[in-house]
């Protein structure tokens, strides 16, 4: 098939972007949309063109490394996948695609689609975690946990930190990425002692993050984080 | 080059406590005084990196990423082992260590493996202290499943994303670390040499992916935790940023590279679509569990599976393997696949896989079991490929996956460089010429958690390091290697893309050195790779400039590595003239078709040496001693 591409280019996080148009041509549905895009660049650097930057590493929609705004969507039209598990075979001939980098201020563009997330480290850095020194732990079978609490705070712990949800959230909150990590660790008996410093933040409950969550974590984990906070304000 | 493996003695099952209690301790007050730089985040380095600040040591730890966090180890699907024999199968520690070396092929270090399946236990127990969600039944207590090459269920899982909830829980650990100033971290920043002072490894230098700022870290030990080199054959399971870049330096500048040639082809993978194709991915083993493999009887049947009738179905797996079946381990799946297709029996429209089929498992446990047990696998193969593995068999072909050979490490996992530690899949300890599925998730937390960290500190109490400057010779010396060749890159001015040079690296390495190799055909690479190297540094084009981001300098960087990596491992092969695990040479296999090993000449580690650029490498050999688990032929018949 051919695709006209309008990709967002842009130097440096200091410089103007502009959209830019390139044709890619004889791509085959089965390709994965990076492997179109591997395509152009090979051809722009042929030319002696800087490649089109885009974050990308696992390609099998686990690291979160990918992810850049396809037709106004985050991570492209299909629901419940990263950019990198979108296939071809989803567009049709002739089609023109817009893509562009994820947008918040939090999140500022390094490199036409490449974007800074570090800000979603910082928060994990700030307590998304269970302070246990390696060593010493007890046997792991000492605290049975029910499957369905333990299954639970899987889908919650499913997250892979794209920032998809922070692109789609008109506030530009991270509130269901912190959501998800604070529901993981409640859920589980290791995680209840620190389960009240860990609580924060709020929100204003549009669900547009869900929508555009790879993963499809559910806003009820924000519920859930609402719920500790008030939890912890009355201790 | 002097090998010292450094293997206590004693009984086996006392070394490692012995080991322990034999080694130099650092004061707790004076900790803080050491600077020690991790490369790498995955299981190995971030474990490590964690539980070195942990003990009050200073870290600084990189990686390539934009995060620590999605470092390659968060692929892993299946599961990680432990003899925790909480299914009272009958496992324990010494089955977990028998089943290792046997599965190795006998070229692994006794000692090593049996620490290995020491700790696996405190691994499981650290991790659920952490808060990883493994699977678990209905009465709240930890899930197990088998995986090929044992008979007891001993993996531990959380669905099929394990790899990215053990990462979650080593990530969690450095970020408190990171959070509590412990931790320097640097994401985004590639290592691209290492200082020795005085011999001793002493730094490294990076350079910033974000602004191309070239810069040298000095500490008192430096540990390479910076994963395999499976992308050396273009088409992987990896992610695409994999590089064998941080050891290949380190074994330009002295240390030994072990078993090169043992790499595995994993059994399970989608089969390669196109020539656009830019990686393979991979269907956890754990669905052999399940799924019958098979293809038709008659070669060039094009029918659709389902149209096949039973007894026109080759299930080879089970055929040749009465009591393993389909969980034979993964060298002789892959080879098996490998000879269905080259028979003409291969399925799909390019004929280039063989069915793994569940129709049998669906009907036996229901459509929601599988869904249960597999369901974002089913997924995920759907989305590749257009096809539903509910109603239609999966169609999968092995795929280059792991490697087993790395830099050599002695007992403390330091390599030839004193100082240098190398952990994870970058080191060669423990697999020998053949890995067991979840036992690589296993070995980087072994190393990361709970061996390196004693072993660092033994080795920072011995002393004898004084503070190295930034502006040191040695550092300006290293920092100008990493320009210069930078410079000598970008400075080529050629027609071909670094991607076009890699894709046809990967054909050569794979079509020599990959599932079956002979003699004639590696002579052949041999001679072709220095050819197609010359190439690349005359004919290379590359945008850009150093100065800025660049990921067409990142990459074109990688496969100049490749470039020479790929050579030492055909050299490798060619040199070790029988088969093992992986390194499957044509010659040397049995009449009915399996590996042949030559103990007598061949039970040994083969470590190269670096003797300069196109120079030939010297050979230098560890001997194996079998105490304990006595070579024999392995057979899963
Ligand atoms: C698809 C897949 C599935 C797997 N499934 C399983 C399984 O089910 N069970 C199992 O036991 N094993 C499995 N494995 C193998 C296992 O995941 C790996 O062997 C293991 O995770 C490697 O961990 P590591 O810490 O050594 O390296 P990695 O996790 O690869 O980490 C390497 C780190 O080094 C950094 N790095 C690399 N080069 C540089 C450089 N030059 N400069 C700076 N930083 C650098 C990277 O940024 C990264 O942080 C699987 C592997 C793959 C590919
Ligand atoms: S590249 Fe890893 S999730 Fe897309």
């Amino acid at each position: 098939m051919n695709l006209i591409l309008q990709v967002w280019r842009q130097d440096g996080p200091d410089s103007k972007g502009r959209f830019v148009r390139y044709e890619a041509n004889d791509i085959s549905d089965h390709a994965s949309f990076f492997e179109m895009l591997d395509v152009v660049n090979e051809q722009l650097i042929e030319k002696g063109e800087e490649p089109i930057h885009f974050s990308h590493d696992c390609r099998e929609g686990i690291c979160g490394t990918c992810g850049m705004v396809i037709n106004g969507t985050p991570h492209g039209p299909d629901p419940g996948i990263t950019t990198c598990q979108l296939h071809m075979r989803r567009f049709n001939d002739g089609d023109e695609i817009w893509v562009e980098p994820f947008r918040a201020t939090a999140m500022p563009v390094i490199k036409d689609l490449v974007v800074d997330r570090s800000a979603l480290d910082c928060i994990i850095q700030a307590g998304g975690y269970i302070s246990a020194n390696t060593g010493n732990a007890q046997d792991a079978n000492a605290i049975p946990i029910p499957k369905n609490d333990s299954d639970l705070a899987m889908d919650a712990a499913a997250c892979i930190g794209c920032g998809a949800c922070v692109a789609a959230c008109p506030n530009a909150s991270a509130m269901l990425f912190t959501a998800a990590k604070i529901g993981h660790l409640g859920l589980l008996p290791q995680g209840q002692a620190e389960r009240n410093s860990r609580a924060r933040g709020n929100c204003t409950n549009h669900g547009s993050c869900q929508n555009a969550c790879p993963k499809e974590i559910s806003v009820d984990f924000i519920a859930r984080l609402n719920g500790d906070f008030l939890r912890a304000g009355f201790k | 080059m002097k090998l010292i493996s450094g293997i206590p003695s004693g009984p086996i099952e006392d070394r490692w406590t012995n080991h322990k209690f034999d080694m130099k301790l650092v004061n707790p007050a004076n900790k803080r005084k050491f600077n020690i730089l991790v490369v790498g985040s995955g299981l190995a380095g971030g474990a490590a990196a964690a539980t070195l600040a942990e003990l009050g040591y200073n870290v600084e730890c990189y990686c390539y990423q934009d995060s620590p966090r999605r470092a390659h180890s968060i692929a892993a699907q299946g599961g990680i082992n432990a003899a925790k024999n909480y299914q009272n199968d009958g496992d324990s520690v010494y089955r977990l260590f028998y089943d290792t070396v046997k599965g190795g092929d006998f070229r692994s270090r006794e000692a090593n493996v049996h620490r290995l399946a020491e700790v696996s236990m405190n691994i499981i127990d650290q991790c659920i202290a952490q808060g990883v969600p493994f699977a678990r039944d209905y009465g709240g207590m930890l899930d197990n499943r088998s995986f090929g090459g044992a008979q007891v269920s001993r993996t531990f899982y959380a669905r099929g994303q394990t790899g990215q909830q053990l990462l979650l829980g080593a990530y969690s650990a450095l970020s408190r670390q990171i959070g509590l100033g412990k931790v320097n971290m640097f994401p985004f920043t590639e290592m691209l040499d290492l200082v020795l002072v005085n011999g001793k490894a002493r730094g490294i230098v990076i350079r910033d992916l974000k602004t191309g700022k070239i810069e040298t870290r000095t500490g008192d030990a430096v540990l390479l935790c910076t994963g395999g080199y499976s992308n050396v054959f273009y088409l992987s399971t990896n992610a695409k940023g994999c590089n064998a870049t941080a050891i290949w330096r380190a074994h330009q500048l002295g240390a030994g590279f072990a078993n090169p040639c043992f790499t595995q082809i994993h059994p399970t993978c989608i089969p390669q679509s196109g020539d656009y194709q830019s990686k393979l991915t991979l269907m956890s083993e754990s669905l052999r569990n399940d799924g019958r493999i098979w293809v038709p009887k008659s070669e060039g049947d094009n029918r659709k599976a389902r149209e096949i009738p039973e007894d026109e179905r080759d299930y080879y797996l089970e055929r040749l393997y009465p009591s393993f079946g389909n969980l034979t381990p993964r060298d002789i799946a892959s080879r098996r696949a490998k000879e269905a297709v080259d028979s003409g029996r291969g399925v799909g429209p390019q004929n280039n896989g063989v069915f793994l089929d569940f129709a049998e498992a669906i009907g036996r446990l229901g459509k929601e079991v599988i869904a249960e047990r597999y369901g974002n696998l089913f997924d995920m193969y759907m989305r590749i490929t257009g096809e539903d593995p509910y109603t239609v068999p999966m169609r999968i072909y092995p795929a280059p996956h792991y490697t087993m050979g790395g830099l050599w490490v002695d007992y403390n996992l330091e390599s030839t460089i004193p100082g240098l530690f190398v952990l994870g899949e970058a080191n060669f300890s423990d697999h020998g010429a053949n890995r067991l599925g979840a036992s690589a998730l296993m070995q980087g937390l072994a190393d990361g958690y709970f061996i390196a960290p004693y072993t660092v500190g033994n080795y920072l109490a011995q002393g004898g390091l004084d503070k190295v400057p930034s502006d040191h010779a040695a550092c300006k010396e290293a920092e100008g290697r990493v320009a210069g060749r930078i410079e000598r890159l970008l400075g080529i001015g050629g027609k071909r893309t670094a991607t076009s040079f890699h894709r046809e690296l990967g054909r050569i390495v794979w079509d020599a050195c990959g599932m079956a190799r002979n003699a004639s055909g590696l002579e052949d690479a041999v001679k072709k790779i220095p050819v197609l190297r010359e190439q690349f540094w005359s004919d290379l084009i590359l945008p850009g400039t150093g100065s800025r981001f660049n990921a067409a300098l990142e990459e074109a960087g990688r496969v100049a590595d490749y470039m020479e990596l790929a050579e030492l491992m055909c050299r490798d092969a060619l040199n070790r003239n029988e088969s093992c695990g992986g390194h499957f040479r044509e010659e040397f296999r049995t009449e009915e078709g399996e590996a042949r090993r030559v103990d007598e000449e061949y039970s040994y580690g083969a470590v190269w040496e670096y003797t300069g650029e196109n120079r030939e490498p010297v050979m230098h050999k560890e001997r194996l001693e079998f105490e304990y688990v006595k070579p024999s032929q392995r057979s899963y018949k």
